[in-house]
């Protein structure tokens, strides 16, 4: 089976042909690096994406602190993990990349935080 | 009046990048001003990821792009950065007055970098008909609103326009549990990154309705629903094409102009188009020794670009105090 995609990894937008067989890509033409070749395999037999978000921040300088998965999750997964994340309360100042929630929904990502926000 | 060698205004990615580069290049007292009580300017409120592939070449969110260049500021003890601090006047002798909390001060510099960035195009200037309830925002405003502020802008939302603010923000009030039902574009083909209408539409099931626009919105208090036509070649309606979507939120993408009031006081030459400085060169205006680089000299998709030339800015700034000593 031949599917077409677009590259999601950078502004280029690659158009990708892809080549499946019995669900595993076989055959990757029309990227322009090599990360279309990583995310074609991965869009057909696991798509996943990094979730970003906010998480509501108690008695910090900011009201909601930004947060994202260290690595993509599974696409299926990402309404669920967007809800679970409304019932995080970050209460401690907070540096870029300080793990919120290791091992996210048992993910294997874990979720950190982006943004450097101070104790009020 | 105080003198300075040189004034930067704005502490975005424009306004950071400019004032890391003019101290590479020997400037040694620099005083940047940012309106906001955190530098990191629009990058703030953009949590997504998708910046510093090409500067950092890196994958990062818009919060963590600024927290590298402001970390990069603040081991730079040669550049004063006054927060909360508000620009209303500025002439052709590079003389700067801006308001602090409880204060109003004036600076005299011997350069001046612009790096004021873009405010987003209205429903008025997309003209679009019907009447004039809440629930109309610009998509960045949702953007800050949702990201900042924490408060959903609303529950069942059509976007106007398929730049890539509006695209992001389809996701971003999906994510957050609100219904996107459409994204309606006039021109044939969206202005956003393609990746974004995979990642941000597709992904959701979000229909995109090119060739279309919201011919009228509806509501009293509050936005109930929108009219969307399809428009031919020369952006007319076609009878018979319209049908109703009903929602509580319309959310318009339709486009950035550069901020540039405050060079326009100075008296310098604007393009009135673009809103942008007419310039025989990048970053450059008529008035010599005033700079402008990032979103205000011109609108940029990506950060990364805005970086580079604003390093730019920074480094030509540098070379026209060494040549003015």
């Amino acid at each position: 089976m031949r599917k077409e995609f677009i590259c999601i990894e950078c502004p280029n937008s690659c158009k990708l042909v892809v080549d499946i067989e019995n669900d595993k890509v076989v055959n990757v033409t029309g990227n322009k690096c090599k990360k279309g070749e990583t995310y074609a395999k991965c869009e057909v037999e696991n798509p996943s994406r990094v979730l970003t978000s906010i998480v509501l921040a108690e008695g910090l300088e900011i009201k909601m602190v930004p947060v994202r998965t260290n690595k993509p999750i599974a696409k299926k997964l990402i309404l669920t993990a967007a809800e679970e994340i409304k019932k995080i309360r970050i209460n401690n100042s907070v540096k870029v990349g300080d793990i919120i929630v290791p091992d996210f929904l048992n993910t294997g990502a874990d979720l950190v935080a982006t943004r450097e926000v101070r104790n009020e | 009046m105080i003198e300075r060698d040189l004034v930067i205004v704005g502490g975005g990615p424009a306004g950071m990048a400019a004032a890391v580069s003019a101290h590479e290049n020997g400037v040694k007292d620099i005083l940047l001003l940012e309106r906001d009580q955190f530098l990191g300017g629009i990058l703030n409120q953009c949590i997504h990821t998708g910046f510093g592939l090409n500067y950092f070449k890196e994958i990062l969110t818009g919060p963590e792009f600024a927290d590298r260049f402001i970390k990069k500021i603040d081991d730079i003890k040669d550049i004063e950065v006054s927060l909360k601090s508000f620009v209303i006047k500025l002439n052709n002798n590079l003389e700067i007055t801006y308001l602090k909390p409880g204060e109003m001060n004036e600076v005299k510099a011997k350069a001046v970098i612009m790096a004021t960035g873009c405010r987003e195009r209205t429903r008025e200037m997309a003209h679009i008909a019907g009447t004039r309830p809440s629930g109309i925002f610009s998509a960045g405003l949702a953007q800050k609103l949702i990201n900042v502020e924490g408060l959903l802008a609303g529950n069942e939302v059509v976007v106007v326009g398929s730049g890539d603010i509006g695209l992001i923000m389809a996701r971003r009030m999906t994510l957050e549990g609100a219904k996107v039902k459409a994204v309606i574009e006039i021109q044939k083909q969206s202005k956003g990154l393609v990746r974004n209408i995979v990642q941000c539409l597709d992904d959701f099931g979000i229909p995109l309705y090119l060739s279309h626009k919201i011919s009228r919105i509806y509501g009293q208090d509050r936005v109930n629903k929108v009219d969307v036509v399809k428009v031919d070649d020369k952006y007319n309606e076609i009878p018979g094409t319209k049908f109703e979507i009903s929602c509580d939120t319309v959310l318009i993408s339709a486009g950035l102009i550069p901020e540039n009031e405050l060079i326009e006081m100075a008296g310098v030459e604007i393009d009135r188009k673009t809103n942008t400085p007419v310039a025989t060169d990048k970053n450059k205006t008529s008035i010599e020794g005033l700079f402008v680089c990032g979103n205000a000299f011109q609108i940029y998709d990506l950060v990364d670009s805005v970086a580079r030339d604003s390093i730019l800015a920074g480094k030509m700034a540098a070379e026209y105090l060494k040549d003015k000593k």
